[in-house]
């Protein structure tokens, strides 16, 4: 099935066309475009009327991309949930109107959901497995028994991992957000030269927190600080905090593998472009000899083409949303299954 | 308009004051939280879910990154993160009022960014580092709703310093 997705639930507006949730033949996020000159130099992030001025632009190029127009489709995805309300409708109302108009079916897609079956674009995974899913605003443990049937292991209990990136590289004096600079800065320092802790590390469960490591940065900090931009303890430093949490990640995630019996795993979000992460699970999984995937960067990151995984699979079986569906700024993913059975 | 300044000494002590602050919350009460990275304010907040009787199970992370999480309490709680934001015209995009005026109580990190959008009656709550790890929180009350919810607060106070725990020094 040809399907065309859009993702609207934070930051970024996105759309893709993408066949039986398989082949990308387009996958376009607002800020890699011209929307910018278009309408005065607004780079498209956070608020509604961005969404709203950078959606419509956003399908033609996704279609246009692909070679695609509206009667070559088979159905339209678009994310539902969880997001800001206001952000999550600019996508959804784009893709009612475009099922409604074209009689096309149409589905509601959870943002995290698509995290999850991302990798799925480069290589199916079998199930059962597990999945971590690092982001600005997720850092979750997942067991995935099939489409729509999830289970949380394990979450953060205060500050997602890449929110304690972005944090982090602000006291460290870059603007926000700055994850990925620590990631470029840390490949010239020594993750050992300072001792950061680990939280949660021995505490038996699958749960993250990583507020307290900003607040030690922080101390530090105040203990010792940066002489200005150019600093020689950057690097190191910036190593350092990353080592921390990518312990912390690999443990957890360790920990769920062997409490869930799980011998596949899908690393997934923004985080999972960091290359000190991708680097330690990948010796995580040699070491566990189980199989690993991790989405090319540009899947990691939000995007639409993601959604169309699931979309596909609900869709081919007959689980369309219907076009009364509304936006659900909180809708965790373990209430999924109950979700599709009301559908 | 009395200013009070509260000395916690640990994240803990800074979560039952923000419990205690919670307990007495109603609807359409905004509460300002404002001060640097790692100065207490997600601690408070969730002290301020438990006395809102948000169930313990929940946890109560950092909205950060999706600006805003709602719990369910006795009222419902807004909690918001404006950090990202930069500035007004974002916050009238995003249509915020709704929830600072409606049927739940606004509990707002960051909430200088909102400058003039700031609701004219409020408390707010500055939070800053003070020596061997304490933090500092000035109250400071907006209006007569927050006049009273601060004798109610802090019943025996007569002195700009206190126990938070005892209610006095």
């Amino acid at each position: 099935m040809l399907l065309l997705a859009i993702e609207s639930s934070c930051d970024e507006t996105a759309a893709a066309v993408v066949r039986d949730g398989r082949t990308v033949l387009s996958s376009v996020v607002a800020s890699q475009i011209a929307v910018h000159a278009e309408y005065g130099g607004v780079v498209p992030e956070i608020a509604s009327r961005r969404h709203l001025e950078a959606v419509v632009p956003v399908v033609e190029q996704a279609l246009h991309q692909a070679g695609v127009w509206f009667s070559d489709l088979g159905g339209v995805a678009a994310t539902q949930g969880p997001g800001l309300a206001g952000a999550l409708l600019v996508g959804l109302s784009t893709a009612k109107a475009l099922a409604f108009a074209n009689r096309l079916p149409l589905v509601g897609i959870n943002h995290i959901e698509g995290h999850l079956f991302a990798s799925f674009l480069e290589r199916p995974v079998e199930f059962p497995f597990l999945a971590l899913v690092v982001s600005g605003g997720h850092s979750h443990l997942y067991r995935v028994d099939g489409f729509g049937r999830y289970r949380t292991l394990g979450q953060t209990i205060d500050d997602a991992a890449g929110e304690a990136f972005d944090k982090v590289a602000k006291l460290l004096g870059f603007s926000y957000p700055g994850g990925a600079l620590i990631d470029r800065l840390a490949v010239d320092g020594d993750p050992a030269a300072v001792k950061f802790p680990r939280p949660l590390l021995h505490d038996g469960s699958c749960n993250f927190s990583f507020s307290g490591l900003k607040t030690a940065v922080l101390t530090h900090l105040q203990k010792f600080p940066l002489s200005g931009p150019d600093d020689p303890r950057l690097p190191d430093l910036c190593a350092s905090f990353q080592a921390a949490v990518c312990d912390v990640l690999v443990a957890k995630t360790s920990a769920a593998l062997m409490g869930s019996g799980c011998n596949r795993l899908v690393v997934a979000g923004g985080v999972a472009c960091n290359s000190a992460l991708r680097r330690e699970m990948g010796c995580l999984a040699d070491e566990r000899g189980i199989e690993l995937h991790i989405p090319t960067p540009a899947l990691c990151a939000d995007n639409a083409a993601m959604l169309a995984v699931p979309a596909d699979y609900y869709l081919e079986h007959g689980m369309e949303s219907g076009l009364g569906l509304d936006a659900l700024a909180v809708w965790p993913l373990d209430s999924i299954t109950a979700h599709l059975a009301a559908r | 308009m009395t200013v009070l300044e509260v000395v916690t000494g640990s994240a803990m002590e800074t979560g039952s004051l923000g419990q205690r602050v919670g307990s007495l919350l109603g609807p359409g009460d905004f509460v300002a939280l404002t001060g640097d990275l790692g100065t207490g304010k997600t601690e408070f907040a969730k002290g301020v879910a438990v006395g809102m009787g948000v169930d313990a199970a929940i946890p109560i992370t950092s909205p950060t990154f999706t600006l805003l999480n709602i719990y369910q309490g006795r009222i419902p709680l807004y909690h918001f993160d404006l950090y990202r934001l930069a500035g007004e015209g974002d916050i009238l995009e995003l249509g915020f009022e709704e929830y600072f005026y409606g049927n739940g109580a606004s509990l707002v990190e960051w909430a200088e960014r909102l400058q003039g959008e700031m609701p004219g009656e409020r408390l707010t709550i500055t939070f800053s580092h003070g020596e061997n790890g304490s933090r500092h929180l000035l109250f400071e009350p907006h209006g007569k709703r927050y006049e009273e919810l601060m004798r109610e607060l802090f019943p025996h106070n007569r002195k700009k310093c206190f126990d938070p725990l005892q209610d006095s020094c």
